[in-house]
């Protein structure tokens, strides 16, 4: 379970405030879907609860299953299950695909105390999961993301969550730039790891990915905070009248 | 004193200190007369000083010295290099030829000895290249060690290439005393349409100079992977000169890791048109004393050549890496694709690159392109890696491994590179 509290966050640097007290409780198998305009921090979010550099927590906490996340490295996030699929996936030159997976994979199963997979028994799994995401042998072999066009860097993400099977899996609109086919094979891929267990926090512009990944619960993030929530409604409300509306209401 | 005046002085001054202890070894008459026409080439220019053009990054005074400093010795816990190629194998401990560890000298297409035998011989065909090359080397730029090499060299290897080579010949150099000091020199000629593979490995002594003249035939190949041993603190100088006639190919490859002091040169003049050279090198540094510098000087005077240089460089703890690399381009030699890209990972703010890259070019109808950059580890690549699951020392080594992937690239043969990248990744693991 992941528990947000009243956090507060600004750039190290300028010491801007972005997270203006967020507070979210997300339950083991549920999909939650934060929207919200532009700069409103729902990226920030993301990376502090990854643990990215650059930013201060001045305020509240966060926890995955009791445990603080916010003390972790960003490795240790990763082996206790947390992932984040990234807006803007990193490119990294001279580092194959498949290397990347495999030095993930085993890196976690390491750090749980787990025998790391054999060769045959990785390449079977990523190449069966690699096929259903129709990401090719010549993806895999390529430099992480190197070259891969909008849709191919975010189904690499998918494919990255599907092998290092994390308990809690954040996405950060990883519906932009895809077109309609793109976003049924994610969204597929998406629903293949929905186990009644696992957990989402999908951050999204449009319904169009909701309509795929059914939510739970939808909240509405402005300047720093969560300002609505509701049900799968407040999407299509969004989706119809925009932001305007709610922000009015909430005196934004 | 002018200051022309003074750095006159101070170059006799460091050669009359390095050649105190050193004496002319004695071979045949063509051979004694190349030595002493090496040593007045050394008396005319003396011996770089840290105030040369060339030396300013790099400060030769331990390579002037009269004597080695000392250098700890150390034992490799790992295969010997190049284990896995079926090679012919030549052992010098401390510059001195080992016939215990060394292989028979002989070979299909091959004639290979050991210089001081050569140079005993009243006729041999290295007489017409023996210290040649090096002494075509000095225009524009002097390289007056060569020079003193070429004078006092004790041994080395020649080698002749009539066909293909088909076993790699493979020098070992072997570190054994603290204060070994060798001067070796090798002469190779790779006859039409041949082809030699040229292993070296290993730190050779506390200092070494070693030269090594190249000629390539036309339509012949050459191609060199080297290793320079993983010592902390040995000294060395070195030399690769080359001359490329029609249609031939030089490749050259240098992986140095530690080290207190790497000054690897390459001269390669190309005359024969559609010759290729390629010469490239990894580096990866840790410590303030180490200081590690490729100077590479390749003249294009054929028509459409092509010459590629690529360095990479990982330094750490204060270390210095130093690349200073030219492409000469004369007047007809056009159609030349000349390419030189030289770059540094510097793992803290306290390692330093220094390069200075340089073209020159008089041709007109010619696509040269050159680039030096400097940069740390890409945090945002960091990252994500970290983000993975994968540890941050564990992601450094990755993002290491990957930035010198274009430079192990330029090895050839598949398995050997595989080899050097493996035994990189396990050396930057235990580095921690
Ligand atoms: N590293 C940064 N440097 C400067 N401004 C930043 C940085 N990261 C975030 N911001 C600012 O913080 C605000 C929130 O950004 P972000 O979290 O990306 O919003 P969202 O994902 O909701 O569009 C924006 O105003 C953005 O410009
Ligand atoms: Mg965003």
């Amino acid at each position: 379970m992941l528990t947000i509290k009243n956090l507060h966050a600004e750039l190290e640097e300028e010491g801007k405030k972005i997270l203006k007290g967020v507070d979210l409780v997300l339950e083991p198998g549920k999909v939650h879907a934060i929207m919200g305009p532009n700069g409103s921090g729902k990226s920030t979010l993301s990376y502090i609860l990854a643990g990215r550099e650059g930013y201060e927590v001045t305020e509240g906490s966060a926890e995955l299953d009791g445990v603080d996340l916010l003390e972790m490295e960003p490795e240790e996030r990763a082996a206790a299950g947390l992932f984040l699929a990234f807006q803007y996936p990193v490119e990294i030159p001279g580092v194959g695909n498949m290397t990347f997976l495999r030095t993930a994979v085993n890196a976690q199963r390491k750090a749980r105390g787990e025998e790391e997979l054999s060769a045959g028994d990785f390449l079977k799994e990523v190449r069966a999961k690699a096929k259903t995401l129709k990401i090719d042998a010549d993806m895999l072999k390529r430099p992480v993301n190197v070259g891969f066009s909008g849709g191919e860097k975010k189904r690499n993400e998918i494919l990255q969550m599907a092998m290092l099977e994390p308990k809690m899996c954040i996405l950060d609109e990883t519906d932009s730039g895809l077109d309609v086919d793109a976003m049924k094979l994610v969204s597929e891929g998406v629903n293949a790891l929905r186990d009644g267990k696992r957990s989402f926090l999908v951050i999204t512009h449009y319904q169009r990915l909701l309509d795929h990944i059914k939510p739970d619960v939808v909240h509405i993030m402005a300047d720093g905070r969560i300002i609505k929530t509701g049900g799968p409604e407040l999407a299509l409300e969004v989706e119809n009248n925009g932001y305007a509306d709610i922000l009015a209401e909430e005196g934004i | 004193m002018g200051r022309a005046e003074t750095l006159k002085a101070l170059r006799a001054d460091a050669a009359a200190a390095r050649m105190a202890g050193l004496t002319l070894p004695q071979g045949a008459a063509w051979a004694n007369a190349a030595r002493q026409e090496a040593l007045a080439r050394v008396g005319a220019m003396g011996l770089p000083t840290k105030r040369d053009e060339y030396w300013k990054y790099t400060d030769p005074a331990s390579l002037t010295a009269g004597e080695a400093p000392e250098a700890a010795l150390f034992t490799p816990d790992e295969r010997p290099m190049f284990d896995g190629t079926d090679r012919l194998r030549i052992v010098f401990v401390d510059g001195v030829y080992d016939p215990e560890m060394s292989d028979d000298m002989s070979g299909e297409n091959l004639e290979i000895e050991r210089l001081s035998t050569a140079m005993a011989k009243d006729i041999h065909w290295s007489k017409d290249l023996y210290g040649k090359l090096e002494t075509e080397g000095h225009d524009p730029v002097e390289r007056p060690l060569a020079a003193l090499n070429t004078a006092f060299a004790t041994d080395g290897v020649v080698i002749r290439a009539t066909g293909k080579v088909s076993r790699p010949v493979n020098v070992s150099y072997l570190h054994r005393a603290t204060n070994s000091d060798a001067i070796l020199h090798h002469v190779i000629r790779v006859e039409k349409g041949a082809d030699l593979t040229f292993l070296e490995n290993g730190p050779a002594a506390a200092r070494l100079s070693k030269v090594m003249e190249v000629d390539v035939a036309d339509g012949g190949a050459f191609h060199h992977v080297r290793t320079q041993g993983r010592d902390q603190e040995r000294r060395a100088v070195t030399g690769s000169f080359a001359r490329l006639g029609a249609g031939s190919t030089y490749k050259s490859f240098t992986l140095t890791v530690n080290g207190r002091l790497t000054r690897n040169e390459t001269i390669i003049t190309i005359t024969g048109d559609e010759a290729v050279a390629h010469v490239a090198g990894a580096c990866v540094g840790d410590g303030k004393d180490f200081h590690h510098d490729d100077t590479v000087f390749i003249t294009h005077d054929a028509v459409a050549c092509e010459s590629r240089q690529v360095f990479k460089k990982v330094l750490r703890n204060a270390a210095t890496g130093v690349f200073q690399g030219k492409i000469l381009v004369k007047p007809d030699a056009q159609k030349t694709d000349g390419y030189q890209i030289s770059q540094s990972l510097l793992l803290d703010d306290d390692s330093q690159f220094l390069a200075k890259p340089e073209l020159e070019i008089y041709a007109d109808d010619v696509a040269c392109s050159h680039g030096s950059t400097s940069g740390a580890i890409d945090e945002t690549g960091l990252f994500y890696l970290r983000s993975r699951g994968v540890p941050e020392k564990e992601a450094i080594d990755l993002l290491t491994l990957a930035f010198l992937a274009e430079a192990l690239a330029e090895i050839e043969d598949e398995a050997l590179a595989e080899d050097l990248r493996e035994r990189l990744e396990s050396w930057l693991k235990r580095h921690r």
